[in-house]
């Protein structure tokens, strides 16, 4: 018996463009779904369905405009993220919640080791452990080694994202978010950072994530949230 | 028969006792107790214009000038010295302002004013002190503007005068100013204590007696009440010195723990040393007073 | 980061100018004026309230004008402010910080705070070398030790990566880069739980920029010293910042997360502003 880690309750996004006279648009309406540990939720739909718009409410980067999000933490505590106090959303993105996109906001000049060992440090690891585990995982993804004294604004697409993963997923969150998170690999690196993805939903780590490779999407996942058009 | 009829017309013109009128001499006495009530506080006074220029001693005149009654004894020094011109010339305005009797030895004195050095001999609870004072404010060194050199001092806000003093160890290894060596008055207010040598800020700190300074052209009087905390400005990790005249002694009475004036014969071209404090030496010579040998400084 | 409050502002005003019964109503961004039309009194800055959490960063972003800069300088006592309260944990029994007297506010200030302003004229003594600028906070805060000045002085100096010899060196003989380093071991000196960033790179070539920058996040992760970062540069924001206050005419448009309030702004000035940006 897994215990429900998110239950997301008519949530709905509409965003209002004051600078053309109020105008507003929908991204998505009264999306519903439960979550549970280790259970993977993808996410389908066609081009503007609100795929991207959805992970970000939950990691409160957009503001949902109607519905709740509870969350139940590591310390068993339930909040509605769409309403959370900003402490707590940020506590719980340096803890709990992970997010992956395809727009990596890289801090230049600071290495890629630090880069990724710093959220594992941020979450109180020793700085030793996390400097091993992240060349562990530079390895696992190939990141040829000159490169992890480097500053990732220098990589190439596919490197970057690489490193995205890895400074994701490296402090084994509770909750991973994923938009697109191989889009930019070739296909050896993105078998590998699959395997890695499923590594972690085996440990427990719930995920909701969206994959524009169907079948990819469909054999990760033990829930499907199909939405549509606004 | 009054206090003038005692005085002789000064080329048939009579004078005021000491000089000034009695309404200047009351507002510099007012001034004078709120000096004492707030230890190294600069109080303002009127400062009036008088016949002598300014920078000649006025400040220090004035304040003598209050005080001063017929029963006073006074003594005059300028750079320790009874016979320097300047002190000369005010001893010689006083006497005949006020007939009264004056002396070149420090004991004997009721008031004592001077520029530049204190006596060598402690002075007593019954002996005032009146210094002449060119510069009073001590935080002059890092800021021009009085009005916040006033806040400074309200707020207890002393640390540019400090960084002062660390860019002075920075540079010469030692704080290495002289004469007027900031002091900290009873804990509180940082004060100039007047042109003195580090040699006398000791005699300041917990004295027997009232010290009074006076700045003419600054219009300032301050005071240090007796025992008085008066310590100078130290980093806990460099003690404050004074001059060093180890191996030193005066070639007129032979003392070799007073401050050392040094003088050059132009004919001969040696140099020697003799007391700054020119009555002590002469007393010494005269076998009143033992001579000063070295004193353990603090 | 810790969830308890470092500093509470609640209700900070600042006005210059007589004032009158409809200052408040009269100018704000509604109006898009900071000027009262009737009494002519300039609202710098209308009842302002937000906190500050122990080990965090809030960026105030805004335009000129806005009172961003009114807001640090009130709050660091440089400006007196018109009204409003300050509450600083542990001090003054957790009371409001304001109304004391000004020799105590000089004194906590020296020990809560630390500032850092866009013009080096402002917040260091030209006339004095670089470690005497530190030296200044270390004896504000009754550090009567020349040898553990200059070693302080020196360590500090040494951790906001200035070469050790620039310590006896006059800031004006320095680079503007420089010179803002010594304002930041300036304000570092005493460990003050809060530091107050006031468009420090404003005035700096894009490279030295980026250093200053990396300098100052670098510094925040080591000693978890809370910050407010004032500018206009959302991407100083965004790299800095964990919160965000949008200001304009003197109020808080708005305030949240930082990638919030940068992807998804809710007020109308907030979204002319996102998208404005280059």
């Amino acid at each position: 018996m897994t215990t429900t880690m998110m239950s997301c309750q008519g949530l709905s996004k509409a965003f209002v463009m004051h600078t053309r006279g109020g105008t507003r648009i929908q991204a998505f309406h009264d999306v519903s779904f439960g979550l549970s540990e280790g259970e993977f939720v993808g996410v389908s739909g066609p081009s503007g369905a609100g795929k991207s718009s959805l992970l970000k409410c939950l990691y409160r980067t957009y503001l949902p405009t109607a519905g709740s999000v509870w969350y139940t933490d590591g310390a068993a505590e339930t909040r509605d993220l769409a309403s959370a106090p900003e402490q707590a959303i940020l506590r719980l993105r340096r803890q709990e919640i992970g997010y992956i996109s395809q727009f990596f906001p890289v801090i230049p000049r600071v290495s890629a080791l630090d880069t990724i060992s710093n959220s594992m440090v941020l979450r109180g690891f020793p700085r030793e452990v996390s400097i091993q585990r992240a060349r562990d995982l530079l390895e696992r993804l190939a990141i040829p080694r000159p490169l992890w004294d480097l500053s990732p604004s220098t990589f190439s697409g596919g490197e970057k994202q690489r490193i995205n993963i890895i400074h994701a997923v490296i402090a084994r969150p509770r909750l991973l978010l994923l938009d697109e998170p191989t889009a930019s690999l070739d296909a050896a690196s993105a078998q590998e950072a699959v395997s890695l993805i499923r590594e972690l939903k085996k440990q427990g780590t719930a995920m909701i994530g969206i994959f524009h490779d169907r079948s990819l999407l469909m054999s990760l996942s033990d829930q499907v949230l199909a939405m549509e058009a606004a | 028969m009054t206090l003038n009829d005692l005085l002789p017309p000064i080329r048939g013109f009579q004078y005021n006792f000491a000089f000034i009128d009695e309404g200047v001499k009351k507002e510099i006495r007012r001034a004078l107790l709120k000096a004492v009530a707030l230890p190294g506080h600069q109080v303002p006074f009127a400062s009036p214009e008088l016949p002598i220029a300014r920078g000649w001693g006025t400040g220090g005149l004035q304040v003598t000038m209050s005080i001063i009654g017929p029963d006073d004894v006074l003594k005059i020094i300028d750079q320790g010295c009874d016979g320097s011109v300047n002190a000369v010339n005010l001893r010689k305005l006083l006497v005949a302002t006020t007939g009264i009797r004056t002396t070149f030895d420090s004991r004997e004195a009721t008031v004592l004013q001077s520029r530049h050095r204190l006596p060598e001999i402690p002075l007593r609870s019954d002996q005032v002190a009146v210094l002449q004072v060119p510069l009073p404010e001590p935080l002059r060194l890092v800021e021009p503007s009085e009005v916040e050199t006033r806040r400074m001092h309200s707020e207890g806000d002393y640390a540019r005068m400090w960084v002062s003093l660390y860019e002075d160890v920075v540079q010469h290894g030692a704080v290495s100013l002289g004469a007027g060596y900031p002091v900290r008055v009873n804990g509180n207010y940082i004060m100039s204590p007047s042109p003195l040598p580090r040699w006398d800020l000791r005699m300041l700190n917990d004295a027997e007696h009232l010290t009074l300074l006076g700045a003419g052209r600054e219009k300032r009087v301050y005071a240090v009440p007796p025992h008085t905390s008066v310590r100078p400005l130290e980093f806990e990790d460099q003690p404050f010195t004074v001059e060093n005249f180890a191996g030193m002694t005066c070639a007129r009475c032979g003392s070799t723990g007073t401050f050392l004036d040094e003088i050059y014969d132009e004919k001969t071209g040696l140099a020697t040393r003799v007391c700054s404090d020119s009555g002590f030496c002469d007393l010494v010579r005269e076998g009143a007073v033992p001579r000063r040998g070295r004193l353990a400084h603090g | 980061m810790d969830d308890r409050v470092l500093v509470s502002v609640r209700g900070l005003e600042k006005r210059y100018g007589p004032g009158c019964g409809s200052c408040r109503e009269l100018t704000g961004p509604d109006r898009g004026t900071n000027v009262c039309p009737q009494c002519g009194t300039v609202v710098a800055m209308a009842g302002v309230s937000f906190d500050v959490r122990e080990g965090e960063i809030l960026g105030v972003v805004g335009e000129s004008g806005s009172g961003k800069s009114t807001l640090v300088q009130c709050i660091y006592f440089d400006q007196e402010a018109t009204r409003g309260e300050i509450r600083f944990r542990g001090q003054n029994n957790d009371d409001d910080i304001l109304g004391l007297p000004r020799s105590e506010k000089r004194k906590l200030r020296g020990r809560l705070m630390g500032m850092v302003y866009q013009n080096p004229l402002r917040g260091l003594r030209m006339d004095i070398t670089s470690g005497a600028n530190v030296a200044e906070k270390l004896l504000e805060a009754d550090l009567f030790h020349y040898g553990r000045i200059r070693a302080r002085a020196a360590e500090l100096l040494a951790r906001t990566e200035i070469p050790p010899a620039y310590i006896d060196r006059l800031p004006r003989s320095l680079s503007g880069g420089m010179q803002q380093r010594i304002q930041i071991a300036k304000a570092l000196a005493n460990n003050p739980p809060l530091i107050l960033l006031d468009e420090v790179t404003s005035g700096l070539d894009v490279s030295v920029q980026a250093r200053v920058l990396d300098l100052i996040r670098e510094l925040q992760r080591e000693l978890a010293v809370s910050m407010i970062v004032v500018s206009h540069d959302m991407g100083v924001i965004r790299l800095l910042a964990d919160r965000t206050l949008v200001m304009k005419d003197g109020c808080v448009v708005e305030q949240g997360l930082t990638d919030q309030v940068l992807e998804d702004p809710q007020h109308s000035y907030t979204q002319l502003l996102v998208q404005s940006a280059l």
